[in-house]
C-alpha cells in the first residue's frame, strides 16, 4: 500500500479522497440537495450493500473459476452448471435433513467429486489443448443444463435459510432522522450479511492456504510454470486433481449460497457464468485478489446499475469490462 | 520463411498445417454434382425443403462459415458471430419496417440493409479489435461475454430493441417485381449469398492477406519479426467474417420474419460454435455440412426421437452428447472423419489433413 503511495501519489490522494466521500454518504445524515442528487439514502445504502454482497457471491464462483484457469488453462465454461446443479443439490438435501449449513457442505463434496472425475476421465487426456477443453466444457454444460431440465423442470427454487438466518438485522447507519428527532436506521437481511461473511473468510483462508502453505506453494509454481514443477519431481496430476475437484466444490457451494438470497432456476447457470467470466477479465485471470475486486466492482455495478438505469444496468457491467480491456487488458491485479 | 515463399508463388508448402485453400477447388465432380443439384432442388422440392431446410442450412452455415474463417484461418475462436447476425438483424428491423410502428423508421429497404450490415459489421469489428488485444484462449471468454450482455441489452432494452418481444412482420422486399418472400426466390437468394460467401473465403484465405492471417495463427511471434502487423491482420479479419455474418443476418431475420433477443441468444451463440466445430473447421464447405446436419436434427430429431419411443424434449442432451463424442474423437468435425476414412480405404498416399481444433 505504501508503495503504491509513493509510486502514484496524485492516484493515491484520488483514491483517497473518493473512500472519504463513500464514508461520508455512508454515515453522514443527507442534506436535501444531496437526496434531490441521489435519491433517499436508504436506497443509495441498500444498493451499496446488496452490491457488495453480490460481490461477496460472485467472489465464491469466480474464484474456482480462475484457480481452475491459472493453474490449468482450462476455461471451464461449465462452471454455471457446476453452480446451478450444486444449488439443486443443496435445495434437495435442505429439504431432506433440514440442515443449511450441512447441505454447502454436501453440495461442495459432491460437486467436487464431480468436478474429480470429469478432469480424471477427460481433461487429464487432452492437456495443453485449450481450446478443445474449452469446447468438452461446453458440451457438458449443455448435457448438464438439460438433465437438469428433466429433474428439477422450470420452477423457481430457492433453498430454505434456517430459522436463525430469517428476518432482518439493524444496522448502526442512519438512513433519516424524523421530524421528531428520532433516527431511523437502516434494517438489512442478516443472511446475506452471514453469506458476506463467510466468503470473505474464505477468501481469507484461501489466499492464506495459497501463500503459506506446502500445498499453495505447489499451486502457485504450477501457475507460473507447470513444465518446470513437474520437472522438480511433483505429481502435478495430483495437484491438478485437488484444484479442479475445490473450484468445482466452491462453484457448488456458491451454488447453495446463491440458492438461499437469489433463486434457483435453468438460465441461471449461464448469468452466474457471465458474470464470473466478467469478474475474471476484469479483475486478472488465475489471480484470487483480482477476482476479490473484479467480483466487488461487478457487484457493485450491477446494483447501482439497476437502481440509478434500470434499462442500462448490463451495459454498465459491460462498460467496466471493455475499459479495463482496453486500458489493461490482462486485467487489473495480474502482472503482465 | 516458408511463409514468405508462399506469399509469392501463392501456393503453401506441404509442411504447412492445413487448412488450406487450395484443395477446396471445385475440381471434384461431387462438387459439380452438389451445385448442380442446389440449382434444380426448386424443380422438386417442396416449399418446406427449399425454405425451413435448406435456406435455413444456407443461413446459418454462413454465420458459422464467418467463425470457421476466423478460427480456422485466423485461429481466434469467436462467439460473437451470431450476435453479429443478430445485430444486423435488429437494424433492419429497426432502420426498416416492422410491425413496431413506433421504432422502425421505416427507410427503404435498400438503405436499411445496408446500414445494417454497416452498423454490424463495425460492431464485429469493434469487438475483435477488443478480443484481439488478448491471446489464445480470452478470444473464447471475451466474445461469450460480449454476445452475452448484447442478449441481456436487448432484453432490458425496450426504447430502441422492444425488450423481450423484440420486431416481428420485417418483411422481404419486393423487389424487379418479384415477390421475394416466396420460396423459390428466396430459396436462390439464400442460396446465392451462401455461395458469394463460400467464394470469398476460399478466395481471401489464399490471397495475399489469407496467407498472412494464417501464418499468425501457426507463429505470430514469427510473423511478428517478418514486419507483419499481427495485430491489424486479426481484426481485418474480424471486419470480414464480421460481413459475411451481418449479410446472413439480414436474410435471417427475412427468413423468420422476425428477431426478439433470444434469435441471439447464450444458445443459439453456442449452437453456431457447434455447427462449425462439427462440421469442421479445417474447410469452408465444413460449417454448410454442419449447419445441414444440425438443421435435420432440429427438423426431424423430436419425430425420430418420439417413434423410437425416447422422450423428444430431451433434444438438447442429444445435441449435447453428439457434440461431445465429436469434440472427444474427431475434433475436424464430420469432414474430420470423412477424411480419415478416405485416407485409410480409398487414397492411401494422400498427405495428412491437420488443422482444425487443436
Amino acid at each position: 500500500m505504501s508503495r503504491f503511495i509513493e509510486r502514484h501519489p496524485a492516484w493515491a490522494l484520488v483514491a483517497i479522497l473518493a473512500l472519504a466521500f463513500l464514508l461520508y454518504l455512508v454515515l453522514a445524515t443527507w442534506p436535501p440537495g444531496l437526496e434531490e442528487v441521489l435519491g433517499r439514502k436508504r436506497v443509495f445504502l441498500t444498493a451499496l450493500i446488496n452490491g457488495i454482497t453480490l460481490g461477496g457471491l460472485y467472489f465464491l464462483v469466480a474464484s474456482g473459476f480462475t484457480l481452475i484457469f491459472g493453474l490449468m488453462r482450462n476455461v471451464n465454461l461449465a462452471h454455471g452448471s457446476l453452480y446451478l446443479l450444486g444449488g439443486y443439490l443443496g435445495y434437495e438435501f435442505a429439504n431432506l435433513t433440514g440442515g443449511w449449513v450441512l447441505s454447502l457442505v454436501i453440495a461442495f463434496i459432491i460437486i467436487a467429486a464431480l468436478g474429480m472425475v470429469l478432469q480424471f476421465t477427460i481433461f487429464r487426456w487432452m492437456e495443453g489443448q485449450d481450446l478443445r477443453q474449452t469446447l468438452v466444457t461446453i458440451a457438458i454444460s449443455i448435457v448438464l443444463a438439460d438433465l437438469m431440465l428433466w429433474r428439477w423442470g422450470g420452477d423457481f427454487y430457492q433453498v430454505p435459510s434456517p430459522s436463525w438466518l430469517t428476518g432482518p438485522v439493524q444496522l448502526p447507519l442512519v438512513t433519516a432522522v424524523r421530524s421528531s428527532g428520532e433516527a431511523v436506521y437502516l434494517q438489512y437481511p442478516l443472511v446475506r450479511l452471514i453469506i458476506f461473511a463467510g466468503a470473505v473468510v474464505i477468501g481469507v483462508l484461501m489466499w492464506l492456504a495459497l501463500n503459506r502453505t506446502k500445498v499453495g506453494m505447489l499451486v502457485r509454481a504450477g501457475v507460473d510454470d507447470r513444465d518446470m514443477l513437474s520437472a522438480t519431481g511433483v505429481r502435478v496430476q495430483l495437484v491438478f486433481l485437488g484444484v479442479f475437484a475445490f473450484g468445482a466444490g466452491l462453484a457448488g457451494f456458491a451454488g447453495v449460497v446463491g440458492g438461499t438470497f437469489q433463486s434457483l432456476q435453468p438460465g441461471e447457470d449461464t448469468k452466474i457464468l457471465l458474470a464470473s467470466l466478467v469478474v475474471v477479465i476484469v479483475g486478472g485471470m488465475g489471480s484470487i485478489p483480482g477476482a476479490a475486486l473484479g467480483a466487488l466492482i461487478i457487484g457493485l455495478a450491477e446494483q447501482f446499475g439497476s437502481v440509478y438505469m434500470p434499462t442500462y444496468a448490463v451495459v454498465l457491467t459491460f462498460v467496466i469490462m471493455v475499459l479495463v480491456l482496453a486500458w489493461r487488458p490482462q486485467g487489473l491485479l495480474r502482472g503482465s | 520463411m516458408a511463409v514468405e515463399a508462399s506469399r509469392t508463388s501463392g501456393i503453401l508448402p506441404a509442411s504447412a498445417p492445413a487448412p488450406t485453400a487450395a484443395s477446396s477447388l471445385p475440381r471434384y465432380p461431387a462438387l459439380w454434382l452438389l451445385a448442380l443439384f442446389l440449382l434444380i432442388l426448386p424443380a422438386f422440392g417442396s416449399d418446406f425443403v427449399l425454405i425451413q431446410l435448406f435456406g435455413w442450412t444456407f443461413i446459418l452455415g454462413m454465420i458459422a462459415l464467418s467463425l470457421m474463417f476466423l478460427g480456422g484461418y485466423g485461429g481466434m475462436v469467436s462467439l460473437v458471430q451470431m450476435t453479429v447476425a443478430g445485430c444486423a438483424g435488429y437494424m433492419v428491423a429497426i432502420f426498416g419496417t416492422s410491425a413496431v410502428a413506433e421504432i422502425s423508421l421505416g427507410w427503404p429497404w435498400w438503405l436499411a440493409v445496408v446500414v445494417a450490415i454497416v452498423i454490424a459489421t463495425l460492431f464485429g469489428t469493434l469487438s475483435g479489435a477488443l478480443s484481439v488485444r488478448t491471446e489464445g484462449i480470452y478470444t473464447i471468454m471475451i466474445t461469450l461475454a460480449i454476445a452475452s450482455a448484447f442478449f441481456y441489452f436487448t432484453l432490458q432494452n425496450y426504447s430502441i430493441f422492444n425488450g423481450f418481444s423484440g420486431f416481428n412482420a420485417v418483411r422481404v422486399p419486393q423487389v424487379f417485381g418479384i415477390d421475394w418472400r416466396a420460396a423459390v426466390p428466396f430459396y436462390y437468394l439464400t442460396l446465392f449469398w451462401a455461395v458469394i460467401a463460400y467464394l470469398a473465403v476460399v478466395y481471401v484465405s489464399r490471397s495475399p492477406f489469407g496467407l498472412a492471417l494464417q501464418g499468425t495463427r501457426d507463429n505470430a511471434r514469427r510473423m511478428e519479426a517478418l514486419g507483419f502487423n499481427v495485430t491489424a491482420h486479426r481484426i481485418a479479419a474480424y471486419a470480414f467474417a464480421s460481413v459475411i455474418a451481418a449479410v446472413a443476418g439480414v436474410l435471417l431475420v427475412w427468413h423468420g420474419g422476425q428477431i426478439s433477443p433470444g434469435t441471439a441468444g447464450v444458445g443459439p451463440v453456442v449452437d453456431i460454435l457447434i455447427i462449425a466445430v462439427a462440421g469442421g473447421m479445417s474447410r469452408p464447405i465444413g460449417p454448410f455440412i454442419g449447419a445441414l446436419i444440425y438443421v435435420l436434427l432440429r427438423t426431424f430429431a423430436l419425430d425420430v426421437m418420439e417413434a423410437v419411443g425416447l422422450d423428444g424434449k430431451r433434444f438438447q442432451l442429444l445435441v449435447g452428447v453428439g457434440f461431445l463424442l465429436i469434440v472427444l474423437f474427431s475434433p475436424d468435425g464430420v469432414l474430420g472423419l470423412w477424411q480419415r476414412w478416405h485416407r485409410r480405404f480409398l487414397a492411401p498416399a494422400a498427405p495428412p489433413a491437420r488443422g482444425g481444433v487443436r
